[in-house]
């Protein structure tokens, strides 16, 4: 189970800052998380970064899962 | 990467390759490039703030002789308002055209309004004359005080305040407000026994690159249209100007000339589309410079910022709860790096309760842009004079106080994610055993010590390594070189290939000669870049190993290539790099490599500064007399290269904490549009900053890269500040501190 972690912004709309979903990766995981809180607009999501315990990627949708990776969804860091 | 690594030519300070052209006057920036037949462009600035265009007339512009062609916003008639998407000053297509050429109003002081292209540069300026404009004048709003005020004069009447999943019903000139929690921060300051709060202001700073914006195009109506300028990322320049303008990708080349300084402020554009317009309309090839007022007042600055902080501790120095509220001026259209103020701002601690909040604030000013770590510097300005003020009152040496709460491997950020293996430790010990910490002060001095962190990013490049028959190579990237990249690439291939460095050629590849690459930006070039210069060597390596088994009739798991050899492990065969290019012709062909990729794995870089002034109390003069700037590089490549990175950020530091500052008159117009009164830091105003580099490996890069690009300019800020706050003794809250204020403050305390 992957523990994904919500920003404060997110739980606005999940109702919960975390929670564990059975996902062997990013694109199992998103599904999983538009069945689980359909409030959360999912085409915003898919435009975030995300953090795979501690590893900030900004094209994930090739990324898979470990057993129990934490993920972070983050806005695009661009810098200067 | 492992932990020791026997590098042959990285860490080694190696003759740059850009160098010469730099120096014999041969290279070529962006206003250096004619075509036949070219025409020159010149735009039509607004002389208001804040105004509704009632009426634009430019028939007797164009009805003057030597004039071809005019350009409005009306030219981007069919621009949507889809968003563009990027990082923190992410936007949309129509705010961009309309910060390029306004529509229905003028937002600040040198906005666009029209673009003329005529046969000289003078009948172009002759025409702008004849352009005629009625003006209904509205009242400038000029800062986030009174910009948030609920009776503000509104910049846009469809601009709806979005605070996190709710968007406002009334429309309001806070774009976005953002907010970041972990623990509870209430009963972090419950269990406080001391607390500092104090609030901040940061003015607006210009990055202070050198060489101006410049363009030369050329519209072709076969659909292969060129545009040359000076850019931090050629590839976002064709994106932006082919949506702009309705074009295919594949019919617009953008070539990146050599740049003279970029810090962020070149990673959008400004004149490219514009001129493209006037060379489809005239038929002519059209060039665009702007001169330094043009600079100032139209491209986009860091944002001032007003921030306010609290900070709770225990006595014995352990820090228990952290909060703040940030506004950011984003200029006229949405989109400043408040959210990266937040999530920077506390990172260098590991404090269990933090909450900080975020706006983003429309003012007459012009559009910001990044600047060096965008965000952070302002953030970090607030922090780190709170952390030393902190310190003073628990009769604690800063360094120490920050290393009892430093961030390390395992820290919760308060952006989400735990940190991976970071060096802010290792800085701040290599900072307090430094000569420079361990100097007494004289008589009217004062020290400041700040810390600052930037996340640095990967994201896509693309190289490919040409290896010729005398056994030379080309490294093509498409990362335009703002920093001494090339120097980088050309030492990691050679480090791959196993040859000198001087044998290889590194070259920014235009938009059709090599695949995409994001831009020079966010500390990624050496890291993201570097990684697929090294994919690029490594597929050169594996080709040269399988033409080598096909001479000795072995496999090419048979052989290994050892310093730019190929060797037999079943015989006693050797071949050179060299020998294998030169009978390339006969064993398949020449050997290209390439290295495509959407690098991940950035490490952050931690830096730390100690910065020494002395203050004249009788006229406020602030005299910077020692720095040392410390930061964590990972591994550094080129030495030389990456202790100039560090001195350069930390001078745009010094500059924005000390006299760097847009000044506006009341009704919104800029007065110091120029480097004469924009003062930036010369060489005669500043000792020898001096560099320590810190290397904690990044362990997803094959050599141990990080980007050192950004943190730098993070903590000068503080570091300055609180030198002068220590010196004369009375609290610092806003910069910069030129000497006027200095007196002031001196004045005060009495």
């Amino acid at each position: 189970m992957a523990r994904v972690c919500f920003s404060s912004a997110q739980q606005q709309l999940t109702g919960v800052a975390e929670c564990d979903i059975a996902a062997a990766d990013y694109r199992q995981l998103l599904g999983a998380i538009a069945q689980r809180f359909p409030r959360l607009d999912m085409a915003e999501l898919q435009k975030m970064a995300i953090a795979i315990d501690g590893e900030i990627i900004h094209e994930p949708l090739l990324e898979s899962l470990a057993e129990h990776s934490e993920v972070h969804f983050l806005h695009f860091i661009a810098g200067g | 990467m492992s932990e020791a690594q026997n590098f042959k030519y990285i860490g080694r300070n190696t003759i740059r390759p850009d160098g010469f052209d730099k120096v014999t006057g041969r290279a070529n920036y962006g206003a250096d490039l004619t075509l036949p037949g070219m025409l020159w462009g010149k735009i039509l600035r607004s002389p208001h703030a804040h105004a509704n265009i009632k009426r634009l007339d430019t028939s007797k512009a164009e009805a003057l002789a030597g004039v071809h062609a005019v350009a409005t916003f009306a030219d981007f008639s069919a621009v949507g308002d889809e968003a563009i998407e990027g990082g923190e000053g992410s936007s949309t297509l129509l705010d961009l055209a309309r910060n390029i050429l306004a529509r229905d109003k003028v937002l600040y002081h040198g906005h666009a309004v029209v673009a003329i292209a005529a046969k000289t540069a003078a009948i172009a300026e002759q025409a702008l004359a004849l352009v005629e404009i009625d003006y209904e004048i509205l009242t400038p709003v000029l800062d986030v005080r009174t910009a948030m005020a609920a009776d503000a004069p509104l910049l846009h009447n469809d601009l709806y305040t979005q605070n996190g999943a709710d968007k406002a019903t009334t429309p309001s000139n806070v774009a976005a407000r953002h907010e970041f929690k972990m623990g509870d921060v209430a009963a972090g300051f419950a269990a406080a026994e001391i607390i500092v709060e104090r609030e901040f202001y940061t003015p607006t700073a210009h990055q202070g690159y050198i060489e101006p914006h410049a363009c030369t195009v050329r519209f072709d109506k076969d659909g292969q249209s060129m545009v040359w300028c000076s850019t931090q990322g050629h590839f976002d320049v064709r994106a932006s100007t082919a949506r702009l303008l309705g074009m295919e990708l594949g019919k617009l080349k953008v070539i990146a000339s050599e740049i003279g300084g970029g810090f962020g402020g070149k990673t959008t554009v400004y004149l490219e589309p514009v001129a493209l317009i006037l060379s489809r309309k005239s038929g002519r090839p059209v060039k665009m410079v702007m001169n330094r007022d043009e600079v100032f007042k139209a491209t986009g600055p860091g944002s001032a910022s007003r921030s306010w902080i609290k900070l709770g501790a225990k006595k014995d120095g352990t820090i228990t709860a952290m909060q703040g509220s940030l506004a950011y001026e984003a200029g006229a259209f949405k989109g400043s790096p408040v959210m990266m103020g937040c999530m920077t701002a506390f990172t260098p601690y590991a404090v269990p309760n933090m909450l900080i909040e975020g706006f983003d604030v429309v003012v007459n000013k012009a559009k910001v842009a990044a600047y060096r770590a965008p965000g952070a510097p302002q953030a970090e300005f607030a922090v780190e004079m709170l952390v030393n003020e902190l310190a003073l009152k628990l009769g604690r040496d800063p360094i120490d106080l920050r290393l009892q709460n430093a961030a390390k491997e395992g820290t919760q950020t308060i952006y989400g994610p735990k940190l991976k293996r970071v060096g802010l430790v290792e800085c701040l010990e290599a900072a307090r055993d430094s000569k420079h910490y361990q100097q007494a002060l004289a008589a009217n001095q004062g020290r400041g010590v700040a810390a600052g962190f930037w996340f640095n990013v990967g994201g896509q490049s693309s190289v490919t390594i040409n290896m010729n028959p005398d056994g030379t190579g080309t490294i093509v990237e498409g990362s335009p070189d703002i920093g001494g990249s090339r120097a980088s690439m050309q030492m990691m291939a050679a480090e791959a290939l196993g040859i000198a460095p001087a044998l290889l050629k590194p070259i920014i590849g235009d938009t059709e000669n090599v695949a995409f690459s994001a831009g020079t930006g966010g500390s990624r070039t050496t890291f993201a870049t570097g990684m697929a210069v090294i994919e690029a060597a490594e597929d050169v390596v594996r080709q040269m190993k399988q033409r080598a088994a096909s001479m000795w009739n072995v496999t090419a798991e048979q052989v290994d290539w050892v310093d730019g050899v190929a060797v037999n492990t079943a015989g006693e065969d050797r071949l050179s790099l060299a020998s294998i290019c030169a009978g390339a012709d006969r064993t398949g062909g020449q050997i290209s490599g390439r290295g495509n990729i959407n690098a991940r794995g950035a490490g952050p870089s931690f830096a730390v500064h100690v910065c020494d002034v002395a203050v004249d109390q009788e006229t406020g003069k602030v005299d910077i007399v020692r720095y040392t700037a410390v930061q964590d590089a990972g591994k550094a490549i080129h030495p030389a290269y990456v202790e100039g990175q560090f001195q350069g950020g930390a001078v745009q530091g010094i500059g924005w904490a000390l006299n760097e500052e847009y000044v506006y008159g009341a009704s919104g117009l800029l007065e110091n549009a120029g480097f004469l009164d924009y003062r930036i830091p010369v060489a005669s105003d500043l000792p020898m900053i001096d560099a320590i580099i810190v290397e904690v490996p990044n362990n997803f890069h094959p050599y141990g890269v990080r980007g050192v690009g950004e943190s730098g300019i993070i903590p000068p800020l503080a570091a300055v500040g609180y030198a002068v706050e220590n010196a004369i003794g009375a609290a610092v809250t806003d910069l910069p501190l030129s000497p006027p204020r200095v007196l002031q403050l001196v004045q005060d305390r009495g």
